[in-house]
């Protein structure tokens, strides 16, 4: 997103807020059908319905995952060869250099290291995390997200994004009020 | 089977207790296990329980300080017995987090819906059971600095490196991936509750404070879509992590030649005892939270039941594999492995083996009782028992085997210092300290997991 692009608008979206998570996903499934697709649910907690109403089915980290731990796995398994075969070989009761059976825990802890930080690390920045700002936080009544309460916003950014008629789309889902957020 | 009402009472036979208390809503969850970060006043139980647990923590302080000052001739090993407090207080402690990780990761890939009340705590218990016990390699040789390239392979001056046929290095790798894995696994958890703290915060400064730690979580559906996937992930990956930690730490002994540690059931019988000792140390710091915070609507009786349940379960499998230890030695046609098991039953330390016997297999089989599993002193009493009978186990395995192997003209005996006790004390009171500040600083009890436990959390059709 380019800042010109970011500025289209005067404002981020316009957010309603809901009771309870039937409404909420409710109206996004309702908004999804309707063409909206630059949108996303603000949730206390995990709803998997509110996800799918948003379009989010699939996402990248079990892939991320995946390359950890390979990586882990084959990082732990060089470091025990070369450490042990060619930089520093040492001879213990007869076992050959490359003794590999001995070398299986460790690389299984290397490949479960790796996949473990590749898990949080790529979940963390796939989601864009930390941030330090965002425009959700403007809405006035947003810090009930974490709370009891359950919001939708449609961006701005949407090409089906009008002010009024997307105002009174969302009319229609009967929320508890709707705001415009401001960036 | 139906469930009853009230949390704090036990109900009548064939009636569940709840998993939460009645009358609650998204916004009272959030209140009740925000207030005790949140609240301005610290309670005086707190401050006591805190002081006294410094102290401790100071006795650590200084029997470690005089360790490195004087060298490891300050405590009671010798050789024969090479291995003494140091070893058994790192096995006793890395067991007891093993709890921790089969109630997160475990009993959430198994959709055990009880589990949500003590995870957090449950996973907080196993990062400083694990520091615990990673303080002693550290500390075991009395030369702390030398554990740098002795443990870890790193390109150093001298140009040596560890060896990786060793248990010992496997050891490395198995508890500090375990310590890191824990860590992750309850970081992230605590990021949306970290949120709600933002989010319920009444000053400024608290706010910024949670609002860093929460790195700007909003809730938003892609962020759950991923952190879900992540977090199911992550309890895929503790599992077997779990199950290898002490297989690992079991073969410490299993790879040594010495009668009584040279057997091929010490990783399941290892794993099993862990458990067991970490059920009784959720317990353990269960009952007392829930009663002095008064949390009886989120830790309830069904919660203290079923980790009665898997601490008898466990315990049954504990033993089992003693009968196994002795039986393989009787069945065995090595006079040395008879001698081992002989000299633990009848030998110089068959005080220590009888009571381990009975604080492990006789004294918890009272959890077959309803009355017991349901009454929280008395559970405390019990989870008290089996882990002094852990420790002890645990000091029989690694004292007798090294006293007498198999010449007699090498054999010996280990008594405790009191700098060896002075530094077992001392884990107790970091551990304390830094379960309090846990308690005091962050969410103990996962309210967003809780939150959707709540029957108006569900979309309706």
């Amino acid at each position: 997103m380019t800042a010109s692009h970011s500025h289209a608008s005067p404002i981020y979206g316009l957010m309603a807020e809901f009771e309870n998570p039937t409404d909420l996903v409710h109206a996004a499934k309702g908004a999804f059908e309707a063409g909206y697709r630059k949108m996303d649910t603000y949730t206390p907690y995990p709803l998997e319905e509110a996800a799918e109403a948003v379009g989010a089915h699939h996402n990248r980290v079990p892939l991320v995952t995946l390359i950890g731990a390979i990586l882990g796995m084959v990082g732990g398994y060089s470091l025990e060869y070369w450490v042990s075969a060619v930089n520093y070989p040492i001879n213990v009761g007869g076992k050959p250099y490359h003794s590999w059976p001995a070398f299986i825990p460790v690389t299984f802890e290397c490949a479960i290291l790796g996949a473990s930080l590749a898990a949080v690390f790529g979940m963390l920045t796939l989601n864009g995390l930390p941030q330090p700002y965002h425009p959700v936080f403007n809405s006035p009544n947003f810090v009930r997200a974490s709370r009891d309460r359950f919001f939708l916003c449609i961006e701005s950014q949407d090409p089906k994004f009008r002010l009024e008629d997307t105002r009174r789309f969302l009319e229609g889902f009967r929320p508890h009020e709707i705001t415009e957020v401001p960036y | 089977m139906p469930e009853f009402e009230n949390p704090d009472v036990l109900p009548p036979k064939g009636v569940r207790p709840p998993l939460l208390g009645p009358g609650h809503d998204l916004g009272t969850v959030t209140d009740r296990i925000a207030g005790i970060v949140l609240q301005k006043h610290t309670p005086v139980f707190w401050l006591m329980i805190f002081g006294v647990s410094a102290m401790l923590f100071g006795v650590l302080n200084a029997a470690i300080g005089y360790l490195f000052f004087r060298g490891t001739g300050i405590w009671g090993i010798n050789i024969p017995s090479g291995w003494g407090f140091a070893i058994i207080n790192f096995v006793w402690w890395i067991g007891i987090g093993h709890a921790g990780t089969l109630i997160s990761a475990i009993l959430l890939l198994f959709k055990q819906s009880w589990r949500t009340s003590i995870n957090r705590f449950a996973e907080a218990m196993t990062i400083f059971a694990v520091m615990q016990a990673g303080l002693f390699p550290l500390i075991h040789t009395g030369r702390p600095w030398l554990a740098a390239y002795w443990l870890f392979p790193y390109p150093n001056s001298m140009g040596v490196w560890p060896q990786f046929r060793s248990p010992l290095i496997w050891d490395v790798f198995a508890v500090s991936t375990y310590f890191t894995v824990s860590l992750l696994f309850w970081g992230i958890g605590l990021i949306p509750d970290f949120a709600s703290l933002r989010d319920s915060a009444k000053t400024l400064v608290v706010r910024r404070i949670y609002g860093i730690f929460a790195m700007g979580w909003r809730g938003s559906a892609r962020h759950w879509n991923r952190y879900e996937t992540a977090y199911m992930l992550l309890a895929g990956l503790a599992t077997p992590l779990v199950l290898s930690v002490h297989s690992v730490v079991s073969l410490d002994f299993a790879s040594a030649v010495l009668p009584g540690w040279h057997t091929t059931f010490f990783p399941p019988y290892f794993v099993a005892g862990a458990i067991y000792s970490g059920f009784a140390m959720v317990l353990i710091l269960a009952i007392p939270f829930r009663y002095l915070y008064g949390m009886q609507d989120f830790i309830t009786l069904r919660h203290l039941q079923n980790c009665a349940k898997l601490m008898l379960a466990t315990g049954l499998i504990v033993a089992y594999s003693y009968a196994m230890e002795a039986f393989f030695a009787w069945y065995s046609p090595d006079k040395y492995e008879r001698a081992a098991m002989w000299n633990r039953m009848t030998g110089p330390y068959k005080g220590y083996y009888w009571t381990l016997i009975l604080c492990n297999i006789i004294l918890p089989q009272s959890l077959w009782f309803n009355k017991v599993r349901s009454t929280p002193w008395r559970l405390f009493v019990v989870s008290l028992v089996v882990n002094t009978g852990m420790w002890l186990e645990r000091y029989v395995i690694i004292v007798t085997s090294l006293q007498r192997d198999f010449l007699p003209s090498s054999w010996g005996m280990y008594w405790f210092t009191k700098w060896d006790l002075m530094t077992l004390l001392g884990t107790m009171g970091f551990f304390t300290l830094l379960f309090f500040l846990f308690i005091r600083f962050m969410p103990a009890i996962s309210i967003f997991e809780i939150r959707s436990l709540l029957p108006q959390s569900k979309v309706k059709e």
